[in-house]
């Protein structure tokens, strides 16, 4: 065979047509395995011992026992572990959280923090023996407690400044007709992908390999490489089915733990984590309490604007949870002042969880927005098009497209908003109160450096490898649909390889910004693949390779707004006699680029907005103020919607294309959940007449509140 | 977890003997519940004598125009069978509002009255429990108890019976059935769960060593209209915050009949007996269940964060009698 191979009849694009899941066949019957399933000779199973106090020094393991019970091989603490490197900054800019550090002294800073590791020759002999280890602490009190006018709290930069400030906010808001003044809740909420994470490391020939379940393998080699003092090429991650993530699989404490082990044993040894672990272990979103302060003439346009927002971090590492960076993108005024401020407190440390800062940011400033437009009479979308602002408003940068006016439009359009009456507790279904309720969206489009390489083989098949990630987004079929293009073949001449770092550094599948960042990298190299081929060289056996890297590209760019927009809109019903909330029906429109694979996009849409539901109805983690502990965590404990909570929900996008992206991709995995949660509250007042600011709105809260829907039937 | 000896029951007395008096033996139903305790360490077992087989997979009428439910009937079962659903229509609805359609399917009767709380401390093994580790404390009445007792309630313990089969069972007069090595043995529902006092621990009065046969329910025509409302904290597959099994028998607009049992307010299916004495030869009216729910809930000693189910209860009770009533006017 011969360059001939991509000569072929006129190629239809691919791209923007719905496709199947590559391995969705591979996952529906069980043949594709996830990383605690991979087989290994001689493996040994690590269980990790949690601390049960929250602050304090450990005195005493009493770790004989335990290595004499049966299938023990050893007991790893802080006393006998590996000395870990953990002065470096990561691939994200960031330090590493020092809980990932596991075993390197004897302090305690939060319950469920990793104390020691039983290593055992099956998993039922560790748990067993790692439930008896028993651990001495000296126990100091502790605080885990958020409030508002915490006098710890203090302004944290993260990725952002922590605050920006333009005008004079009190003669503003002195100035305003009409002013919104509202303080807004969002709890602890919990990333709950279904695989539990999991890990398995050995040594291979010299060569650390880590089967694993992560967001990004090039991520986690460079972080077990620094925290190992290894070169990055003596390490090997694959990860190559992940059952979701959410923003929790980076490196974890498991990873780490195992590695150790398997250095200690020089055997090949598993970690996973339990359901109940990872609401110590695999992150979180911090809870917030937000300030809004909104100032507008009557006709509703903004002439202040003020959101502050606490979230809390462990004491160990800097956190943030930006949830005010919101509105630096949303709406404008004179006086403009936003702020994220941390208090650190005795809790394990929280991360990013989908949409970090935009979910909760988002449900606190459009549900002042909501407000803002009941006091000024205005309809509410009506109000978000009257505040598009035409440039950054803090930034002052052009946006690179904002087609928010658009998505309002056609969402009201089809969502039937003309016909709404503003005035609440209109509506009624026999027991059911009815109302509707509308939000904006946005999250920030990035694209990030990637290599990938494309190879032509003598066959007339092309084989892409990346070390992207498919979390269950469908980026590996959305991948191939782009080199599909790119070499002008049907999609299935294609083999798209990711999830093994050795395939090289590639962008992790976060922040919105995987399938852009790989597209980029893979569309390069099979472009470059397919003018090489026309030259009309032979391909020999071992194929025509070409390796592309966007390093150069995405460093070009103009800075500039970009984000990703959208519309939701939600209608509830609320039965006032008992605090039930149900949402009916919802729908978003969405600016988010051009869309690669419609089947998987519009599902990642829904699951946004599905847990937009779950955010503003069900999600919540407690914790037990005298242990310092969660209570209930479990999925039995922590409620996520279920089927039945789920209506009909319709999500789809305008023409968004953006020009500056090769493929024109912005980016959809976050901005589903963003506004959604801030819909179906708006919407429960628009139903009751009553303000619920604090998330979820459960039914004991409904049946609480002051006002109308406190009594049954009024 | 630790490990555990697996033994199969084939008869009743064979199932007994196999348990014995040995404390550390479990019988096995569906084990919907008693393997999750098991993966979370709160049940230990050495041994489990799986009860699956024995012939007690029947609901059958008896003679005086009741029902006899045998104890490995699944909830499923139960749900679809059209004597349940005839007669009582709220064990029906109450068994399909609990679990999901994957546990109803395994779930069995006797396994559901005898399942354990879902407190968040009871399960988590690194807590004081009262129930689970008798005199270590309970963390609830200060902590977390947005869920929990508002009736019955003590220092002990405020955790609730998580059953909505047993609260329907509770309002028909429902009869346990037991064998134990020295014969059979029956208890009425009413007596059948104990209460907390200080002895969250000691959950039931069945004798050790019993084996759970059946249950009976005694002819009941207020039954026929019987209704089942569970309030959750989300549309399916979670546990009630506050449930109501009701059935109402209404002549020339007076109350003749009627039967009240709440969930999720006890430790145990709440029998709501001062509320039914106030129905009975009432006018027909939600002033009438107003009242009726008041009587009851007069008793009520909410904690700080559960005061909403005072509220809750009193407007089910409305909501649903009144349903009741609506329907039989038609």
């Amino acid at each position: 065979m011969t360059a001939a191979t991509t000569e072929t009849a006129a190629h239809a694009p691919v791209v923007g047509t719905g496709h199947t899941r590559i391995e969705g066949r591979d996952k529906v019957t069980g043949a594709a395995r996830y990383a605690a399933e991979v087989p290994f000779a001689g493996l040994a199973h690590g269980w990790l011992v949690l601390s049960t106090v929250a602050r304090g020094r450990i005195r005493a393991l009493d770790t004989d026992r335990v290595l004499a019970m049966p299938g023990v091989l050893a007991v790893l603490d802080h006393r006998n572990a590996l000395r870990l490197t953990t002065d470096y900054t990561g691939l994200l800019g960031t330090r590493p959280d020092p809980t990932c550090a596991v075993f390197q002294h004897d302090r305690v800073p939060h319950l469920g923090w990793p104390v020691a590791l039983v290593v055992a020759e099956t998993s039922e002999q560790a748990r067993e023996a790692a439930e008896a280890l028993v651990v001495h602490y000296e126990q100091e009190p502790h605080d885990i407690e958020l409030t508002a006018e915490h006098p710890g709290a203090y302004p944290v930069d993260g990725h952002m400044p922590a605050v920006t400030g333009k005008g004079d906010l009190e003669a503003g808001l002195a100035a305003s007709a009409v002013v919104v003044d509202a303080e807004y809740t969002t709890p602890e909420e919990h990333h709950n992908p279904m695989e539990p994470h999991a890990a398995t490391a050995r040594w291979d020939g010299g060569r650390l390999e880590v089967i694993d379940s992560n967001q990004g393998v090039t991520w986690v080699v460079g972080e077990l490489a620094n925290l190992f003092s290894l070169d990055p090429a003596a390490v090997r991650v694959r990860s190559e089915h992940v059952g979701g993530g959410f923003g929790s699989k980076g490196v974890r404490a498991h990873q780490v733990a195992a590695v150790m082990a398997a250095t200690l044993l020089q055997r090949p040894v598993r970690v996973v984590l339990t359901r109940r672990q990872m609401f110590s272990l695999a992150g979180y979103r911090s809870p917030t309490t937000q300030r809004v302060r909104l100032g507008a003439g009557p006709d509703g346009r903004l002439v202040a604007l003020e959101h502050r927002s606490i979230s809390l971090t462990s004491t160990v590492h800097e956190f943030v949870e930006p949830s005010a960076a919101v509105a630096r993108v949303m709406y404008d005024a004179d006086a403009h002042h936003t702020a994220n401020r941390v208090v650190r407190l005795d809790v394990p440390t929280p991360t990013w969880m989908r949409a970090p800062g935009e979910a909760p940011g988002s449900f606190a400033l459009e549900a002042a927005l909501d407000e803002l437009a009941e006091k000024c009479g205005i309809d509410p979308v009506e109000l978000r098009l009257r505040n598009e602002p035409e440039r950054g408003p803090v930034s002052g940068l052009p946006f690179a497209g904002r087609n928010l006016a658009a998505c309002f439009r056609e969402g009201a359009r089809r969502f039937g908003w003309a016909d709404r009456d503003r005035r609440p507790r209109q509506r009624r279904d026999g027991r059911w109160l009815l109302g509707t309720g509308t939000a904006a969206a946005s999250f920030p489009s990035g694209a990030a450096p990637s290599t990938a390489t494309a190879t032509a083989h003598p066959d007339g098949t092309f084989t892409v490898r990346i070390s992207a990630a498919d979390i269950g987004t469908g980026a590996r079929t959305a991948l191939g649909l782009v080199a599909a293009d790119a070499l002008q073949v049907p999609p299935d001449r294609i083999r798209v390889r990711i999830g093994d770092s050795d395939f090289g550094p590639a962008m992790i599948a976060g922040g919105s910004m995987g399938t852009r960042s790989w597209s980029w990298a893979v569309k390069a190299a099979a472009g470059e693949l397919r003018e090489r081929l026309a030259l009309g060289a032979d391909i020999p056996p071992e194929g025509v390779t070409v390796r592309s890297d966007t390093t150069e590209a995405i460093g070009s760019l103009a800075p500039a707004e970009r984000h990703s927009f959208g519309a939701q809109f939600a209608e509830v019903a609320v039965d006032p006699a008992t605090g039930e909330v149900r949402v009916r029906r919802m729908l978003g429109i969405f600016a988010a680029g051009r869309i690669v694979n419609p089947l998987t996009a519009r599902n990642q849409f829904r699951g946004g907005m599905i847990w937009g539901i779950s955010m503003a109805l069900h999600e919540e983690a407690v914790r037990d103020r005298a242990s310092g502990g969660p209570v209930g965590a479990d999925l039995a404990g922590y409620h996520v919607a279920t089927h039945a909570d789920v209506p009909h929900i319709e999500a789809d996008w305008i023409d968004d294309t953006d020009p500056e992206d090769p493929v024109g991709i912005k980016g959809i995995g976050e901005i589903g959940i963003v506004g959604a949660a801030a819909a179906v509250a708006n919407a429960v007042w628009h139903a009751t007449g009553v303000r619920h600011r604090s998330l979820p709105i459960r039914p004991d809260r409904v049946l609480s509140a002051p006002g109308p829907a406190g009594a049954p039937d009024a | 977890m630790r490990e555990f000896d697996y033994q199969r029951a084939h008869d009743v007395a064979g199932a007994v003997a196999l348990l014995g008096t040995d404390p550390d033996t479990r019988f096995l139903g569906g084990g919907t519940n008693l393997v999750d305790l098991m993966k979370s360490g709160v049940e230990r077992p050495a041994r489990l004598v799986d009860i699956r087989e024995l012939p007690l997979d029947d609901v059958e009428s008896t003679p005086e125009g009741g029902l006899r439910i045998g104890a490995t009937v699944t909830n499923a079962d139960l749900a679809a069978h059209p004597e349940v659903r005839r007669r009582y229509p709220a064990l029906a609805q109450a068994v399909l509002a609990g679990a999901s359609g994957q546990l109803r399917n395994m779930a069995t009767v006797g396994g559901n009255l005898l399942q354990r709380t879902r407190c968040g401390y009871f399960t988590d093994v690194t807590r004081p429990c009262n129930k689970r580790l008798p005199g270590s404390g309970c963390p609830a009445v200060q902590g977390e108890h947005h869920n929990h007792a508002i009736l019955g309630a003590s220092d002990h313990c405020v955790a609730v019976h998580p059953s909505d089969m047993a609260v329907a069972l509770t309002a028909f007069d429902a009869v346990v059935h037991f064998e134990t090595a020295d014969g059979p043995g029956r208890l009425p529902l009413a007596d059948f769960y104990l209460p907390v006092g200080d002895t969250p621990h000691r959950e039931t009065a069945l004798p050790p060593g019993a084996l759970i046969t059946g249950v009976t329910l005694p002819p009941a025509p207020v039954a026929a209209r019987s209704r089942y409302r569970k309030v959750r904290e989300r549309a399916s597959y979670a546990f009630a915050i506050g449930s109501l099994a009701a059935a109402l028998d209404i002549r020339d607009g007076v109350v003749r009949d009627a039967r009240l049992a709440f969930g999720a307010v006890a430790s145990r299916p709440w029998r709501a007996l001062a509320a039914e004495r106030v129905l009975v030869g009432a006018a027909a009216g939600a002033e009438a269940y107003a009242a009726a729910a008041d009587a009851e809930l007069a008793a009520a000693r909410p904690l700080p964060h559960n005061g909403y189910k005072v509220d809750l209860m009193r407007n089910l009770v409305v909501a649903v009698l009144s349903e009741l009533a609506e329907e039989a006017a038609r």
